[in-house]
């Protein structure tokens, strides 16, 4: 949750000439929609372009959100997509669970995370190199309803698809995280709780 | 047995507040007196608790200036709707359906229906009796012709006009 004026107040002055209004925008959802960006996109400077470009696009399409959803829906599903498009160009790879890479990946990061002496890790760390295992749609849905105040519907919106399969699509991305957990942190997971 | 599947998906939608009243009282019925239910819903509120401690990566200090100048170099674009007209739409869409109708009557007429032969009519109509040369003759054709030709020319000239239009605002 969010304190200071409305974005839909914020959007208003903007689009009546207060340009500079905009950074309360940026200032509120940059956090947002990096850590939605970092989950496709996975490299750090990739992932601060992509956003960069998120919020060019959202500033320039301003005059097209009428406030019927959320302005954090339309930015996220403005994020989604410029993901996407940015895979696309750079024709990176997206790490699938039903790809057998990712479990090559999921063994470097355990192996890394051992030689760095894992035990130190906090159950917030622990969390995070979790949902970095995990593929970028089961990533992002969990960070959209997690993280990004968003509900079923609204990531339905943003992901283009019905409530329903949002919902059995999160059940599932909780599911492989939790097995990615047990898998990996199984010594943290037992001293945390 | 409870198919685990099921339960899991069960707990899933109590945990997030999703159940109604009477799925939630026996879910609550079933954590208090089923083991299962209940070692499984320890498990999945314990996932469900580790989320919300998730933090948000940051971007670099300079994130919000860069985008700020990055914007100063733009404008915003008017809205869609401004220079979309839905009666443009309307115009195209009653240009191609006459369009389509239009080649569907001539076509039919042209269909000589007396070698059809013996099959039956399934719409109970027998068409070698319809006099097509009294409702579809070169009058009609030309006429249908001449409006398609104007309904193009004038969605011609709301595009260009439009377009020019687009061009003094920007």
């Amino acid at each position: 949750m969010h304190t200071g004026p409305e974005d839909i107040d914020i959007i208003a002055r903007v689009l009546n000439g207060d340009h500079n209004a905009y950074s309360a925008l940026v200032e509120r959802y940059q956090n947002y929609v990096f850590t939605i960006s970092l989950r496709y996109v996975k490299a750090r400077e990739d992932a601060e372009e992509v956003s960069q470009d998120v919020f060019v696009k959202a500033y320039r399409s301003l005059a097209d959100f009428k406030g019927q959803s959320k302005f954090s829906t339309w930015l996220y599903t403005i994020t989604t997509t410029t993901c996407i498009t940015f895979l696309r160009k750079k024709k990176l790879e997206i790490h699938s669970l039903d790809n057998d890479k990712v479990f090559e990946v999921a063994d470097s990061v355990d192996s890394g995370m051992r030689a760095n002496q894992i035990e130190q890790k906090s159950k917030v760390n622990m969390v995070n190199e979790a949902i970095k295992m995990l593929s970028a749609d089961d990533a992002q849905v969990i960070t959209l309803f997690y993280k990004g105040e968003q509900t079923l519907e609204e990531i339905a919106q943003i992901l283009g698809k019905e409530p329903n399969a949002v919902k059995v699509q999160l059940h599932r991305a909780r599911g492989r995280l939790k097995e990615k957990m047990q898998k990996y942190f199984s010594e943290e997971v037992k001293d945390i709780y | 047995m409870d198919n685990l599947n099921d339960i899991e998906v069960r707990l899933w939608e109590y945990i997030d507040g999703l159940s109604n009243e009477s799925e939630k009282s026996l879910v609550e019925r079933l954590i208090a007196e089923n083991a299962e239910w209940r070692s499984k819903y320890h498990e999945l509120l314990e996932v469900h608790q580790s989320l919300n401690f998730v933090e948000l990566e940051e971007p670099s200090l300079r994130f919000t200036k860069n985008v700020m100048e990055e914007i100063a170099r733009y404008q915003i674009a008017p809205a869609t709707k401004t220079y979309i007209n839905s009666k443009i739409i309307w115009g195209i869409g009653i240009f191609f359906i006459t369009m389509i109708v239009g080649f569907l009557v001539y076509g039919f007429a042209q269909i000589d229906w007396t070698t059809a032969g013996e099959t039956k009519n399934p719409l109970g109509i027998d068409l070698t009796k319809v006099d097509y040369s009294q409702m579809f003759n070169n009058n009609l054709m030309n006429g249908i012709m001449m409006v398609n030709v104007i309904l193009g020319l004038f969605l011609f000239d709301r595009y260009l006009s439009n377009k020019n239009k687009k061009l003094k605002e920007a």
